[in-house]
């Protein structure tokens, strides 16, 4: 595992709530992330899953709870901040810059290792271009690992839609996180595209040890690659563990079956 | 010769004598991680030496067999010469082989080795080991993915080359040794070929076939120590090994291996190769992908391009069939020359071939004429497994449209009395591997009998008319090759597909297939109105249209002395597409005589009556599998024995 030295797990998430006016999305939801596992969080619409998300990665910040990453307090981190810190993410609906290549997309996942000097980078010479040719070596090991060499060159935007999904890994990746956060990787793929995602996911997780967090739909991706299920619903954790336990957990039923209100 | 007497009697060898003699040449560029990593021949030799010892630390001896699997590699290349360096045999094999297949090849060549790409071609050799229970070792090119993996039978390329150094050291003079004994009457390779029946077959060829066969073909056609050429088709075909590996190490010449699959078009402009080789259904694809951006560009331009390739293919048509071109259209070539065949020709990444090849099957004469009239010296070659890939090639300057051209130096063709083709060559294979009742059905007296029939044609040319167990006679007497007047009609783009019939009968008639996009196209640009496939078929216009398309594969016949009996009499189009799901055709479309004859007998017979319509009930499946039934009357149309 590639995680700093540190015991015990990668991030923990103590009691933290997050409301929008009186809707409360989140409540007193607590949960651990260990190192070098692959958890999913499922739970109906609306259960406040991408708002976890967006909480971990900095967009929102808890009304009340902390959150703390690699055994460090960082509850009131900027995204950006958060980025530094090795937590990289995908976004439900897409997000790439549709005009720029794919090429480009992944080397803007490395901004934060870039160090910039404007005079040298104009001129592209010396440690600016010493620096661009280790980078564009990186990013070219991503490329080769997520096989889509084909587009390297190809505008974002021209892409169907399970190759953009692959790209937005891709960048991600290319900050070489710690935890990697994904918002539904599989969302509108076909049976082809899911297993090909999958398989990536896997092996990012087993080739470079990154510990992985990813919200998903279908139960029968999420049974398989996760190591560990956290179930929400309105806000609230409703189960956690293995994908067996929480198969079999009433109050999952429940919540995904619905229960009859006498 | 020479280069045998001279002790260079092995493809290891002249490995080691171009890692000499040639240290600095590029002997082969791989593109990895969006760069041409490249590789000299003193590299080359180096890593085949690293690897062979390696594989003689891990036991392999002299006649071992080592199965090769995956994309085209420069490390899977070097796993060749490394192999034949200790003595052992390369088997390569199609990387996207199933399970059932890939077991059946490594258990019947008794493979104890297998050097394979990736984690994909290791987990199917797991899944079969069972039933191979030779296969010792598996050795992996690439890491990825196989971190979890302990099976004690796999070892890394990178780890195999590691206690080959361990025994260089150790054992100092073992490599020079194995290499030493090598000669040139060892096999060098066993390729596997599939063939339409029966299990796959181990064509056995010998360093000596392949560098004498090898070294005739590069004298004739001129290939030099410059030549860059794209290694992309499978390296378990013989084409490949020829191309790629053999010639390469003959001449020195470099070979580029494509980042993938999906880049080769790419990759292919990046070289510009100057020696290319691709089955014409590659050819078919360029030309598509051409022409869709053609039709894709601003009108004037549009009409410039096809104005000046429509002068380009006169003259190569002409040229082809030996008359001289028009003077109006010669002074008008080097005008197109600037404004559109070099273009062009630099987009396709050809810019720089000098010598290209389409083999394998017949190609469609539009897609012929289009390359060559572009100035790509594109010609037909005609070889198979059997005869290191080589028998006959286009001589430059004297490129037919229908012959496969003439005899490559050290080849004697024959056809014998049933029309069979029958040829002699140094590059002769001496037997399939375990199956001595096939090498005696096939190799006779060192004559090879091809399966094909064909014949010489006045000008020493080579012509193949159809596989010999499908041409057969008419009843009264003159020979009738189903296949050949199939492809000529199929050359059209209004015809799909088309079952000729004959045998034993008074004259040809013909089931066609109309093409839906091309002759739906054709009747909306002319206002022809039509419901659906079965209508659109039965229009009187579109009977006249594919008469005119009879009447052209009639007339080309009668040019043809052997051939020029069997002319189409009648014909009829049918209501439905031939389709695999109603069993008509294979699902590499390739007609399945037999099915048709039955299924279809009430319209063969109407063929040979007098009637000239008949009507019909065909079953037909959908694709949910539900069946439905089309009731139509199909016309029959006779085109008489005039031609046009």
């Amino acid at each position: 595992m590639s995680g700093p030295a540190t015991p015990g797990p990668l991030l923990e998430v103590e009691r933290i709530s997050v409301r929008f006016g009186a809707l409360m999305a989140l409540h007193q939801v607590s949960l651990r992330i260990e190192r070098g596992e692959i958890l999913a969080i499922i739970g109906p619409n609306g259960a406040g899953k991408t708002t976890l998300l967006n909480v971990i990665s900095g967009f929102y910040h808890p009304w009340e709870g902390r959150i703390r990453f690699a055994g460090r307090d960082r509850t009131r981190l900027k995204p950006p901040d958060v980025a530094e810190l090795g937590i990289a993410r995908t976004f439900q609906n897409v997000a790439l810059f549709k005009g720029m290549s794919v090429l480009d997309n992944i080397m803007t996942g490395r901004l934060l290792k870039m160090r910039g000097n404007v005079v040298l980078d104009a001129l592209w010479w010396g440690p600016a271009q010493r620096q661009e040719l280790a980078h564009r070596a990186a990013v070219e090991r991503i490329i080769d690992f997520l096989e889509i060499q084909a587009i390297r060159k190809t505008p974002a935007g021209k892409l169907p839609y399970g190759l953009q999904k692959r790209v937005e890994l891709a960048r991600a990746l290319a900050a070489e996180p710690l935890l990697l956060l994904l918002d539904e990787p599989m969302a509108g793929m076909n049976v082809e595209e899911k297993e090909d995602m999958c398989r990536f996911i896997l092996d990012v997780n087993g080739e470079f040890g990154t510990t992985i967090a990813l919200i998903e739909h279908d139960m029968g991706v999420v049974m398989d690659i996760s190591d560990r299920v956290v179930v929400l619903d309105y806000g609230r954790k409703i189960a956690d563990g293995t994908p067996d336990q929480v198969r079999k957990d009433q109050a999952v039923l429940d919540a995904y079956l619905g229960v009859a209100h006498d | 010769m020479t280069t045998i007497e001279a002790g260079l009697d092995t493809f290891p060898k002249l490995v080691r004598s171009n890692a000499e003699r040639r240290p600095h040449k590029i002997a082969i560029r791989e593109k990895d991680l969006g760069i041409w990593q490249a590789y000299t021949w003193r590299q080359y030799f180096d890593r085949a030496r690293r690897i062979a010892l390696g594989l003689a630390a891990l036991g392999l001896a002299r006649g071992d067999k080592a199965a090769i699997i995956g994309d085209n590699r420069p490390e899977l290349y070097w796993a060749v010469a490394g192999t034949q360096a200790l003595g052992g045999v390369p088997v390569p094999l199609y990387q996207d082989s199933i399970e059932k297949e890939l077991a059946y090849i490594v258990d019947h060549a008794e493979a104890r080795f297998a050097v394979v790409e990736d984690q994909e071609q290791v987990d199917k050799l797991l899944h079969i080991r069972a039933q191979c229970p030779r296969l010792e070792y598996i050795v992996y090119d690439d890491v990825r993915g196989m971190r979890a993996y302990s099976d004690p039978c796999l070892i890394s390329l990178a780890e195999l080359e590691e206690r080959g150094d361990k025994l260089a050291v150790s054992q100092p003079g073992y490599f020079d040794a194995e290499l030493a004994r090598g000669s040139a009457d060892d096999v060098a390779i066993i390729c596997y070929t599939s063939g339409t029946t029966g299990s796959p077959k181990g064509t056995m060829l010998t360093h000596r076939n392949m560098i004498v066969m090898g070294r005739n073909a590069i004298e004739r056609e001129g290939l030099r120590d410059d030549e860059e050429v794209l290694a992309y088709l499978p390296m378990a075909w013989v084409g490949d090994h020829i191309f790629s590996y053999a010639q390469s190490v003959l001449t020195g010449f470099t070979v580029n291996c494509p980042e993938s699959a999906a880049t080769v078009l790419h990759d292919l402009k990046e070289i510009g190769p100057t020696y290319f080789f691709a089955p014409p259904r590659i050819w078919e694809n360029l030309l598509t992908n051409v022409m869709i951006r053609v039709e894709d560009a601003a009108r004037p331009k549009r009409a410039l391009v096809h104005f000046f390739l429509g002068v380009a293919q006169a003259i190569e048509r002409a040229r082809l069939h030996g008359r001289t071109p028009s003077a109006w259209r010669r002074l008008l070539y080097p005008l197109g020359q600037a404004l559109v065949y070099g273009p062009l020709r630099d987009n396709l990444g050809m810019r720089r071939i000098r010598v290209a090849y389409t083999a394998g099957e017949a190609i469609g004469p539009e897609i012929f004429v289009f390359f060559r009239s572009l100035g790509i010296n594109v010609k037909q070659l005609y070889g198979m497994t059997e005869s290191s890939a080589l028998v006959a090639i286009q001589p430059n300057g004297d490129v037919r449209l229908d012959t496969v051209g003439t005899p490559l130096p050290g080849v004697e063709i024959r056809i014998s009395e049933q029309g069979e083709v029958l040829y002699r060559s140094p590059g002769v294979f001496v037997g399939y591997f375990k199956n001595a009742e096939a090498t005696r059905q096939t190799l006779q007296d060192g004559w090879v009998r091809s399966g094909d029939a064909g014949f010489i044609d006045a000008a020493g040319h080579l012509k193949i008319i159809d596989r010999a167990r499908d041409v057969s006679r008419l009843a009264g007497g003159t020979i009738f090759a189903p296949k050949y007047l199939e492809n000529k009609l199929k050359f059209s783009p209004y015809v799909k597909e088309a079952v000729c019939l004959g045998q034993d009968r008074p004259f040809v008639t013909a089931l066609v297939n109309i093409d839906l996009a091309a002759v739906g196209n054709w009747a909306e640009r002319r206002g022809i109105a039509y419901t659906s496939y079965t209508d659109l078929s039965q229009r009187p216009e579109v009977y006249d249209l594919i008469q005119q398309e009879v009447l052209r594969v009639n007339a080309s016949l009668l040019e043809d002395e052997v051939l020029k009996g069997a002319r189409i009499r009648k014909f009829l189009i049918l209501h439905k597409e031939l389709d695999p799901d109603d069993e008509e055709i294979t699902r590499t479309r390739k007609v399945r005589r037999g099915f048709i004859a039955q299924k279809y007998a009430a319209l063969i017979d109407a063929l040979y009556g007098d009637g000239d319509r008949v009507p019909v009930q065909a079953q037909v499946t959908y694709e949910d599998g539900r069946t439905g039934t089309i009731r139509a009357d199909v016309k029959i149309r006779d085109v008489g024995t005039a031609t046009r």
